[in-house]
Formats: structure tokens, sequence, C-alpha cells
């Protein structure tokens, strides 16, 4: 009855260009598009976008899979969630003081060293760093007594790395509950009181390169060596944590280690 | 293997790079679909039939919303920076146009436009990933489109709300 045909809408350009319009509109857009510079600029800027989005990260669906995507591996591990659950967790342990350990102690399985390590320094890192008048238990002037210590609870010889070059002083160390027994925490501090902590425990995961984690406003780098993880946090950029981690890296030699 | 186990092996490559779209960080985007296939894993039961591809969809689009509500609890948030993506020089100069383009959109309104033209889901598709009527799903990709067209015209985000 009508000869004209319907105008085109919005919703009908959008599923023009994804393959969503019935076959008995398609003539009717292709007309209006003739006919149209506007609509037909904003069909051709969105379709740019698409090949532009398709250009940046459709490869990815082509890489190899990681292993860690292994099915079996993950019905035998898990993650269990630990991951944004500690999340969750800090932020309850900041507003609410003990609460975020007791949510942490709920979680009896830890499955992934990486994770489970950088978290827990970083909480400690988030927790300590804001102290203004206990930051440490034992303060850089007894750094001798302050090793040896620590050494003696987490059962290998540390040492507190001499950062220096990086303008960074030894404020002191604590001793601390870890993934898997003690944990040593030292902390450091540049003149403008920017803090870095360095965490180390016994882990019983294989080696790795160093990691990077980002949790909140904080962010940490992760190795294994030998069987201690090492994890370097601080609220710096990647590039000037990377620099902490690497100096400190260089003087946690395992070769050195367990000599004195 | 079950053809459970096989549909979720034949969606990770799928799963990864919608993540990798949805987060734009590789450690981030990998940690999303590993949680996502351990739910997946351990929901079996909850699968009855249908897409697998839309359930494990579903399952990653939730996990990141609750990943970014609970980072937003602890202000200010850190997103983490472009990491080591090799394509960052020169001649992909646009890549990191769309990666700031994607990252001024609202999430369900970034994840809408993934799923459509990334991932190739149907729009009956992503309402029911997204849990929403159609009519939502392409009010949130129409607005996707305009934010990102409005951000690459003039490089900031756009006030004005194209109608």
């Amino acid at each position: 009855m009508n000869e004209r045909p319907l105008p085109v809408t919005e919703d009908e350009l959008h599923a023009y260009i994804d393959g969503e319009l019935p076959a008995d509109r398609r003539g009717a857009v292709e007309a209006w598009l003739e006919a149209h510079q506007d609509d037909a600029n904003r069909v051709a800027a969105w379709r740019a976008q698409i090949e532009t989005i398709r250009a940046r990260y459709g490869a990815i669906a082509t890489e190899p899979i990681p292993a860690r995507f292994d099915l079996d591996r993950l019905m035998r591990n898990g993650r269990s969630w630990r991951g944004w659950a500690a999340v969750a967790a800090l932020a309850a342990f900041v507003v609410g003081g003990a609460a975020g350990w007791g949510i942490r102690d709920a979680t009896s399985e830890r499955p992934n060293g990486f994770q489970t390590f950088t978290l827990d320094a970083i909480d400690a890192h988030t927790l300590y760093t804001v102290e203004v008048r206990h930051p440490v238990e034992v303060p850089a002037s007894e750094a001798d007594h302050l090793v040896q210590w620590l050494s003696k609870r987490v059962g290998y010889q540390l040492r507190a790395p001499d950062l220096q070059r990086l303008g960074l002083k030894l404020v002191g160390g604590r001793l601390l509950p870890g993934p898997t027994g003690a944990a040593a925490f030292f902390m450091y501090e540049n003149v403008s009181g920017e803090r870095f902590t360095i965490y180390s425990a016994r882990s019983n995961a294989p080696d790795t390169a160093m990691r990077y984690n980002v949790s909140g406003k904080c962010s940490a780098f992760y190795w294994v060596d030998g069987d201690v993880a090492y994890v370097v946090s601080g609220q710096a950029d990647r590039e000037q944590l990377s620099k902490v981690a690497t100096a400190a890296y260089e003087q946690f030699d395992p070769r050195t280690r367990g000599n004195s | 293997m079950s053809a459970f186990r096989q549909g979720i092996e034949a969606t990770i490559p799928a799963l990864r790079r919608y993540a990798r779209a949805l987060t734009r960080d590789a450690e981030v985007a990998d940690d999303l679909v590993q949680d996502t296939l351990v739910r997946a894993l351990r929901s079996e039961h909850l699968f009855h039939g249908g897409d697998i591809r839309s359930w494990l969809y579903t399952i990653l689009t939730n996990l990141n919303r609750n990943r970014l509500r609970s980072l937003a609890r602890r202000p200010p948030l850190t997103v983490i920076g472009d990491d080591d993506a090799p394509d960052m020089a020169g001649p992909e100069a646009g890549s990191r146009d769309i990666e700031r383009a994607l990252a001024s959109l609202v999430e369900d309104q970034r994840a809408a436009l993934l799923l459509v033209v990334l991932e190739g889901l149907t729009y009956r598709e992503v309402a029911e990933v997204q849990g929403v009527p159609i009519g939502t799903v392409m009010s949130r990709l129409a607005r996707a489109r305009a934010q990102i067209r409005a951000f690459l015209d003039d490089e900031r985000p756009a006030l004005r709300r194209v109608k």
C-alpha cells in the first residue's frame, strides 16, 4: 500500500554492517546510504573500527595455547579465585583491621606461588609503609642483628641488599607470617619518602624468571631462586621498580647463600 | 575427553583474544581466562547444553566486571600499563589509538562491541551473555561506536552524546 520505502534507522545501519539485517531491507539501506552522505560516512567509520580492532587483537587467537591452560592441570590445581578474592581481602584488611587475615586463612588452598607471594607481600607493603612511627620492628641501626635474627627465623642466610646506588636507604625489617611459615621483610626509603619493600620466604615453587603483578596502587616483582621466593614491592612505575628488583636480585645470589 | 572438555578447550584461543581486548593487558587477560576455565570446569553441572562458547563468554564477562568492581573499592585505581606487546612501534601506531579508544568506553559497551565485532556473536547471543534485552545491546553498540569515532577524530573522549 505504501510506495515509499520505510526510512532507515540507526539500528538498521548497525545491523547492516554486523550482518544482522534481514535480507529484504538490504536494498533499502544501500539506497539510503547512496543518498545520505553523513550516514555513509558513519558506516565507513564503523567499518574502519572493526578492521582496526580485528587487526590489533585477531592474531591472539592464533597463538599457541600456553601450558598454563592445560585443562587437566587446571582441574587438579585451579586458581581458586585467590587472585581476585585477595584483592577483596586486602580491601577488607585495610578497612577492617584483622579481618583481612581471617579471610586469607579461610583459603586453605594456596595453589599459585606467584599470586600468593606477591599478594601477601603487597599486603605487607601496603600495611607497613604507611606507618610513620613503627614501620619496622628492628631499625637499620641494628642491621646486623636484624639480618641474623631474620635469617634464623626463615631458615636460610639472608642479607639486606645495599641499594644506595638507587638512592635507597634501609629503614629496617620485620618478621611476618608468610605462605610457607616465617617471612622476612625489609623496608627501604629514598629522600623523598618513597618506600620499597623486599619480602622473602621459603617456596616450593620451581625457579622462575621475574614476574610482575599489580594490586591496587602497588606493584611487585617476584622471582624464585633455589627454594626461596623474593618479592620486591613499591608504588613506583614498572621501570623504576624493576631497577630496584634487579639490584636486589643481583645481591641475593644463591651461591653466596648459606655460606655464612 | 568429554565433549564438554573439548568444547572448553576449543574456545581458549577466542577467550584469550576477547580477554586481551577487554582488559588490554596480557597478564590480566590470561589470569582472567584461567579463572574462567577453572570456574567452568568446576561448574559442569551448571551447564545444561546450549552453546558452550556463549557460556564461557558469559563467565569471563562477569568475572571481569567483578574484578573491576573489587579494584574500584580501593581508589585510586592503577591500571596496568601496556606491557611488552611488541607491536607498539611506528607502523602500528593505530593499534595504540584503538586501545586508548577502547579504554575510554564504559565496560558494558566495550564488552558488547567486542563480542560483536571481534568474537562474531550475534546480537541475540550478546544479549544472553550480558543478560539484557537485544535493544540494550544495540544501544551499547551504538554508543560504543560513536564514542570511539569521536575519540579517534579528536583524540579525546566526546563530551557530547551522540543520539
